[in-house]
């Protein structure tokens, strides 16, 4: 059993696109002050970005779980937002449901959901329409390049 | 190729990082969509977007690029480039196009990523 070294929770909030990935170069920041090697820093981190650009670009709040174990991080990014009709159809690279202002921003070209797979090594996904999506994601300590 | 001799063929003006133009990049990725420096960069390439919002720099900081170039002249507030400055990530703007920057890069050897 992996013993629980920290955890931290933050808020998210939807339509914040200025704030938009601060989370996530925190998570950066304390994995890097800890010492965890940069390719699990790397792919814990871009999980944690497309998840919370995920919640700001569809969802009205949401909330972030960090917790570091020895063994992994532990993503849980939890929104509530439209939910997601077709998780299939999600998961293909370049399938979107972006508005042409997200794309300004430079997201929302469909590779959000495959980047979050590519880069975890256990990624669960529950959604619900009308109520919102939950996603948990895992990502070895001992992450291979 | 280091990143002065990258200003100099690409006629850049050098917006944050000044003293740290002599990093030395051999990779290049080049896009507008954020989410494909992030599946693609590997870390310590040079990133060529158009967009100069403050998640060009924060993407660039994730993916572990070395360094952000503007094409076309596009150019980000000055809060961008504060933010920049605070992650040490050097920012250049060119008034030439993306594609007309890849092609001269990649004349001179450097790759891309896949």
């Amino acid at each position: 059993m992996a013993s629980e070294l920290m955890r931290e929770c933050y808020e998210i909030q939807g339509g914040n696109f200025d704030r938009a990935g601060e989370i996530s170069s925190e998570i950066k920041a304390i994995l890097r002050d800890l010492a965890v090697n940069p390719v699990t820093i790397r792919r814990a981190v871009i999980v944690a970005f497309e998840a919370e650009m995920n919640v700001v670009m569809y969802a009205r709040k949401g909330k972030l779980t960090f917790v570091l174990t020895d063994e992994e991080v532990e993503l849980v990014v939890e929104d509530e937002g439209p939910g997601i009709p077709d998780l299939e159809l999600a998961f293909q690279e370049g399938y979107t449901t972006a508005t042409d202002e997200m794309r300004e921003l430079g997201f929302g070209f469909g590779m959000g959901l495959p980047n979050m797979k590519k880069n975890s090594d256990e990624l669960k996904i529950d959604t619900e329409v009308g109520k919102g999506t939950t996603v948990h994601a895992k990502i070895r300590l001992d992450a291979h390049a | 190729m280091k990143l002065s001799e990258i200003r100099d063929l690409l006629r850049c003006e050098v917006l944050a990082g000044e003293d740290n133009l002599s990093v030395d990049i051999q990779y290049v990725v080049a896009s507008d969509g954020m989410s494909e420096i992030l599946a693609f960069a590997r870390s310590k390439e040079l990133m060529v977007t158009g967009l100069t919002n403050i998640q060009s720099i924060r993407t660039a900081d994730i993916a572990g690029c070395s360094a952000v170039l503007y094409c076309r002249g596009k150019r980000p507030d000055s809060r961008v480039i504060e933010f920049a400055k605070s992650r040490k990530i050097p920012v250049l703007v060119t008034p030439m196009l993306m594609f007309d920057i890849c092609v001269i890069l990649h004349d001179k050897g450097l790759k891309g990523v896949s």
